[in-house]
């Protein structure tokens, strides 16, 4: 067993990441253990599984036997409570400079057991400029002991000058087969149900894996799904992109609701509501007003970002719905990714042009670029459906 | 709209209750009217103490009348409440006492208390809708000794905007400023122009019916007036929403939307197509990313999407 274990369908990385690990024992005996560097951009589309890379990384660094999976130290990291490993996660729609600032400062620290000081930063993309332009000088040359580790989708989503100061890792797309076979191994599902997650999700492990256990997550697609056959007037567009919106707040809904009471609470007894004693009994004492707002900002960014996740999943839903449209238009033996949805496929291939089924993918790239620069959900969602049903209709520049 | 408030106030503790403030401080200014040569001690709430009211109602040596007007009366303090309403039960002969309340649940128990009692209540109604300012505007006009036609008094609010001080000041101009008996539209004319408020709405309206010109002129009064692109942005949206919504004659689409407003939607129907209406929404989405910094001038994108609105009108 091995931390490595996790990466599914990444055999070249992880040889790459276990030449590292060799270098970095290396490196702490003294020697000039080349192939090790202290900045590392970890990069695949999201749910390749870069974090996972990254996090057994991490673990193979700090572990004293290059990542056994079972020592202390392994086990640590893989509960996240490991003093030489700073993880980030950024919960809300981006990663300030003030942060950042905050988190060099902690990863400039030596490292407790004498190894590594590691941070890992996932979904590094969501750094605002200014916090990346925080982070060079630290990526560019931290103590002797401190390694950076990045994740982001892809390498251009990160600034040049931080790109040019890692080491780039680069995961693949699992292949359904292999994403399939994980998911009998590890979850036991049934060997049928998990290809078909497997192939639904394109290779994004996590959402084949919520597929497969999760009957809301697989209605959810199937009402999405179900979209493109129903536009036939304005109206209609009109409502599905209401239906469409309403169902993303409702999952932001459900998955804050609770996290936020519980955090306020926290928060209100930490500025002393209902404890008593001199000057105490009273609401909240001094500062606790400013407090209370600011995790009220944060939790409504956080909530503003699962909206828009949930809204994403559902657009490359259809992305790969109009994908595969094409890919029947044109007769292309590939693995089709909704399959289960023939019927809807070779009716629309039928009735429209590969350069209709072109034009509505980009009506739906355009939503999502949209969705990205603040449009209101619904406008935008609005806007797709509306091409979707006329494609050909000239869109404004 | 304001009744004889003096006859009822022959009580003498009267509390006025409502949150136009105007009205409210003309209902304390007719109580002083009728008690001439009083006493006057205008306090707020906030600050009186335990014993001022004993103190300011106890007969004065020289037999004056006092009056003891209390502002903010929700705002007095909770230990000097009992010693209000114990004397709402049973106050003196020579003393008048105003509460002025705006309503709401604060200071419950003083209302309550001195409704108990048995004090004089006022109640000032809420002005919240277009008709009911006209009905205003009327009745200054004829407090002033002059009418004005419910044309004339819409051109004024029109100018002048919502708030009632801002139109009793206006109309009591007007009478002084013309001799004629009725303040017609032309009077009005002469000294308001132009717009004090243009909503999102009215501009959507006017763009969705294919009024280009007037469309652009509100758009531009709202603009210079402040209200943000956003706001115009999402009223443009709704507009044509909603428009979409009945273009399509289902039932689940029109859910949640009141008759008078599905009639009103299909007078603007016509003159649109669903490709049209299509064009339109796309316009007013992009505009929308303009807004929010893919574009430079917010006040260009606006006026573009109004335009294209107009235009898509006969698309079919």
């Amino acid at each position: 067993m091995s931390v490595f274990d996790d990466l599914i369908g990444q055999d070249r990385v992880v040889g790459l990441l276990r030449g590292a690990v060799e270098a970095a024992s290396d490196v702490l005996a003294g020697g000039p253990g080349s192939g090790m560097t202290h900045a590392w951009l970890f990069t695949g589309p999201p749910g390749t599984g870069n974090s996972t890379a990254a996090r057994a990384f991490a673990a193979a660094l700090l572990c004293e036997y290059g990542g056994c999976g079972h020592c202390d130290s392994c086990h640590q990291v893989h509960i996240g409570s490991h003093p030489d490993l700073e993880i980030v996660q950024p919960q809300g729609l981006s990663y300030g400079v003030k942060q950042t600032r905050d988190l060099i400062l902690r990863a400039a620290g030596t490292a407790t057991t004498g190894r590594w000081r590691v941070v890992l930063f996932e979904d590094a993309d969501r750094a605002t400029e200014q916090a990346a332009n925080a982070l060079l000088k630290a990526i560019e040359e931290p103590p002797p002991r401190t390694v950076w580790l990045l994740c982001a989708p892809s390498p251009d989503d990160m600034m040049i000058t931080i790109r040019s100061r890692c080491r780039v890792v680069t995961l693949r797309v699992p292949s359904a087969d292999a994403v399939a076979e994980t998911l009998v191994l590890r979850d036991g599902v049934a060997p049928e149900t998990a290809l078909f997650a497997a192939r639904a999700a394109q290779g994004h492990i996590e959402r084949a894996r919520r597929l497969a256990l999760d009957d809301d997550v697989r209605l959810r697609r199937e009402a999405v799904l179900s979209l493109p056959r129903s536009l036939a007037g304005v109206a209609d567009c009109i409502v599905a992109a209401e239906r469409l919106v309403k169902t993303a707040e409702a999952e932001a809904a459900s998955a804050t609701a609770t996290l936020d009471e519980a955090e306020a609470a926290s928060l209100r007894q930490v500025y002393g509501e209902g404890s008593s004693g001199k000057g105490l009994g009273r609401g909240l004492v001094r500062g606790g007003a400013g407090a209370m707002k600011e995790l009220e900002d944060r939790q409504k960014s956080r909530a503003t970002r699962i909206k828009r996740d949930s809204l994403d999943s559902a657009l490359l839903d259809l992305v790969a719905f109009y994908r595969d449209v094409l890919a029947v238009q044109f007769g292309a033996p590939v693995e089709l990714a909704t399959g289960d949805r023939r019927g809807d496929l070779e009716a629309l291939a039928a009735t429209s042009t590969p350069e209709e089924t072109l034009c509505r993918i980009d009506a739906i790239v355009l939503c999502r670029e949209r969705l990205g620069r603040n449009v209101n959900p619904q406008m935008a969602v609005e806007a797709m459906t509306l091409s979707l049903r006329s494609p050909r209709q000239a869109t404004l520049p | 709209m304001l009744h004889d408030v003096a006859a009822e106030t022959h009580a003498n503790v009267t509390l006025i209750m409502g949150e136009e403030e105007f009205l409210a401080d003309r209902a304390v200014a007719e109580v002083r009217a009728a008690v001439p040569g009083a006493e006057v001690h205008d306090l707020v709430g906030g600050k009186v103490e335990p014993g001022d009211l004993a103190r300011l109602t106890s007969p004065s040596l020289f037999g004056d009348r006092s009056l003891v007007v209390i502002r903010a009366a929700q705002d007095i303090p909770k230990e000097v409440v009992p010693e209000v309403v114990a004397y709402a039960g049973r106050p003196p002969e020579d003393a008048l006492v105003v509460l002025v309340h705006p309503g709401g649940v604060k200071g419950k128990a003083l209302v309550d208390g001195v409704k108990k009692a048995g004090a004089a209540v006022v109640a000032i109604p809420k002005v919240t809708k277009a008709g009911e300012r006209i009905a205003f505007i009327r009745s200054e006009m004829r407090r002033a000794g002059r009418s004005i036609g419910e044309d004339a008094a819409r051109t004024l609010l029109d100018a002048v905007g919502n708030d009632l001080r801002e139109l009793a000041a206006a109309c009591s101009q007007l009478a002084l400023d013309s001799d004629a008996k009725t303040v017609d539209e032309a009077t009005v004319l002469r000294y308001h122009r132009g717009r004090a408020e243009v909503t999102g709405f009215a501009i959507s309206d006017l763009a969705v019916e294919g009024k280009l010109g007037e469309a652009l002129e509100q758009l531009r009064w709202a603009i210079g007036t402040g209200v943000a692109p956003v706001l115009i942005i999402s009223a443009l949206s709704r507009g044509l929403r909603s428009l979409a919504k009945v273009s399509g004659g289902q039932r689940e689409a029109q859910a949640g939307m009141p008759p008078w407003m599905v009639d009103k939607l299909r007078k603007q129907l016509r003159g649109w197509g669903p490709e049209g209406l299509s064009a339109a929404i796309q316009a007013v989405t992009e505009a929308d990313a303009q807004v929010k910094g893919a574009g430079a001038d917010p006040a260009y994108a606006l006026e573009r999407a109004v335009q294209t609105i107009v235009v898509s009108r006969h698309g079919r």
